[in-house]
């Protein structure tokens, strides 16, 4: 049988990410769909792992970096916007980013057909990236659950120890709607791998993608194509785009991000920016020692956020196996990298490494290789981890004083800075043919049976979708920052008065100390 | 009787407290204090924040004495809080007017 990487003009798109499809409700059930308790398992475990790194690893790294005063207003925003999210995805969240939409938006949004979990159940299921493999689907709804929950907790860095908790509320509750969920779906949401068999074998699978009269339709003329490699693979090529036509925008632009570079890190780092901007410096900024509080602390989120990590970089393989392996390893290996680069850094320019800046270069290495960590080798990971160690360093300690924004805990430096890095790397280091470095290469599921292999390589091509992707996110999520800043701002107000601010935001927002 | 305020390095206050005990003073007070005399502070870097950490953590000794003891007590000070080093603090003597022990209402050089 024929496996094509190029099929006419067009580019196969890389069918690979934390993406995947729930096309398959119990009574159509595919006669080969099997769901396997191990990877079902694994996934279980990869979710609460994802929980453990909002919660509470994203709420002590904060935390302890912020002075005493703020320490717990912190904390609270980190809570209060997981059980936000957490309810949010269940009623309208999971629907809009993961199912097909309709009309022009179609690329850009999902649809209202799950939203209270409707149509979900036990016995619905969603795809993997192999063939014939799939999750239970209350599986996939909870493990992108928590992705969600952790993303808008990321900005709460960028505008800590001054925004008002009402305005934090209302402007992370707007930007998961119109920012987090179009970009979760523009780069996650396709079809699943066996949309991308054309098999009267999988008749039924056939009907279930693209319809009954197009499935008849296209069976026909495979059939009447016969052995001829150049009418198969015009046909194969025709079922492609019908298959692909429900698909994520980003994921048909054939960019590539495995576990959220720009759905999660460009994406909420741009906010952060953005916010910092419409914020303002903090009182007193440049004048008064604003010191970490408390870094014992922020090390103990460091290294739950890294352990919490593996389940969101390994689990976004979706299975327990060798593609787990992988991510799991390079998300080791380039966040290792990025803690003796910047480290380096740092003793090269200031004569002291500091835990703090191991601790930010372990981050900026988790974030970096993110949307690398199945696409790349070992060895692409630890250059990876190195350059984010050193370009979020450069970024921390000397672009942020040349703007002025006051970005209080470096969500932009770190997480938007280290996102877009590691979206172009990944185009890079994806590559399967260069040596030491090689990647593991691309996917192709089209086919006329169950097998799927590495697509052709093409560097040009693929940075230049990685760069739509991360040039997308940072419009996105701009836009939508602004325009969410301004809607506080002349309703609820951004800032805390003054007064409140000197006095500390957990006495005046939350009637509270943590240290009596 | 005088009033002695010591500053010191936080490391020598036992061998202060030894020094002391051994000439026979038997009250003392300490405070945890910052400040700074010659000694510079240092800078501290938190990723690009650089703060200059002025003010040095010091321990403030407090003892009341009768003026006979004072240059002994004075000396006890000195020699077992000197490094040799800038930052070793200060000795201070005031006069002290009156003294009173609340428990039996002694006044004078018996209420030390």
């Amino acid at each position: 049988m024929q496996t094509l990487s190029k099929i006419g003009r067009r580019v196969i798109p890389p069918l690979l990410g934390a993406g995947a499809l729930t096309l398959l409700g119990a009574s159509q059930a595919f006669a080969a769909a099997t769901i396997n308790k191990g990877d079902t398992a694994w996934m279980l475990m990869a979710t609460a792992l994802v929980v453990l790194m909002t919660y509470p690893g994203l709420a002590l790294f904060y935390g302890g970096l912020v002075r005493s005063k703020n320490v717990l207003s912190v904390l609270m925003q980190v809570t209060t916007c997981f059980c936000m999210v957490a309810i949010l995805w269940a009623l309208f969240g999971y629907s809009l980013a993961f199912t097909n939409g309709s009309g022009a938006l179609a690329p850009f949004i999902g649809g209202w057909s799950k939203a209270f979990l409707a149509n979900v159940s036990p016995s619905t299921m969603a795809a993997t990236f192999s063939k014939e493999t799939y999750l239970p689907e209350y599986v996939y709804v909870i493990f992108q659950m928590t992705f969600a929950c952790i993303t808008p907790a990321l900005i709460i860095g960028a505008f800590a120890e001054r925004m008002k908790f009402s305005a934090v509320l209302l402007f992370l509750f707007i930007w998961f709607c119109f920012s987090y969920l179009p970009m979760a779906h523009m780069v996650w949401w396709w079809a699943g791998p066996d949309c991308y068999t054309l098999s009267a074998a999988a008749a039924d699978l056939v009907k279930s993608c693209v319809g009954d009269t197009a499935a008849a339709d296209f069976l026909k003329q495979l059939a009447d194509a016969g052995t001829d490699k150049d009418k198969v693979a015009a046909v194969l090529s025709a079922y492609n785009d019908a298959t692909s036509a429900g698909n994520g925008w980003l994921f048909n632009k054939g960019a590539i991000d495995f576990a959220g570079g720009s759905v999660v890190h460009i994406n909420a780092g741009v906010a952060g920016l953005v916010c910092a901007l419409m914020l303002g410096k903090r009182v007193g900024l440049n004048k008064e020692p604003m010191a970490p509080h408390n870094l014992v602390t922020t090390l103990l989120g460091t290294g739950l956020l890294f352990f919490g990590w593996f389940g969101f970089n390994a689990g976004s393989n979706l299975e327990a196996n060798g593609g787990a392996a992988v991510a799991f390893l390079n998300t080791i290996l380039g966040t290792c990298g990025a803690a003796l680069a910047w480290s380096f850094g740092e003793f090269v320019t200031r004569k002291h490494a500091s835990l703090l800046g191991a601790a930010s270069g372990a981050v900026a290495g988790l974030v970096a290789i993110t949307p690398a960590c199945g696409f790349v080798g070992p060895m692409g990971a630890i250059v990876i981890g190195a350059l984010a160690g050193i370009v979020c360093l450069t970024a921390v300690v000397w672009l942020k004083p040349i703007f002025g924004y006051d970005d209080a805990l470096d969500v932009f430096g770190v997480h938007g800075i280290g996102g877009m890095l590691g979206a172009m790397l990944t185009g890079v280091f994806v590559n399967p043919n260069i040596g030491a470095l090689s990647g593991q290469g691309i996917v192709n599921y089209l086919a006329t049976d169950a097998t799927s292999k590495t697509a052709d390589f093409v560097l040009s091509a693929q940075l230049y979708s990685q760069f739509i992707d991360v040039l997308t996110a940072i419009v996105l999520s701009g836009v939508v920052s602004y325009i969410a800043c301004l809607i506080c701002k002349y309703t609820v107000g951004l800032r805390v008065d003054e007064q409140s601010e000197r006095e500390g935001l957990d006495i005046a927002e939350h009637g509270e100390r943590a240290f009596n | 009787m005088k009033y002695i305020i010591a500053i010191i390095k936080p490391f020598k206050l036992e061998e202060v407290r030894e020094a002391l005990s051994a000439i026979g003073v038997q009250g003392v007070t300490v405070t945890e204090v910052k400040g700074h005399g010659r000694q510079r502070g240092h800078t501290e870097f938190y990723r690009g924040a650089e703060y200059a950490v002025s003010f040095v953590p010091k321990v403030k000794i407090e003892v009341a004495v009768e003026s006979s003891i004072v240059s002994k007590v004075v000396e006890a000070i000195q020699s077992a809080a000197k490094t040799g080093q800038i930052g070793d603090g200060k000795v201070f003597v005031l006069p002290l007017e009156e003294a009173y022990r609340v428990r039996t209402g002694e006044s004078g050089s018996s209420a030390l």
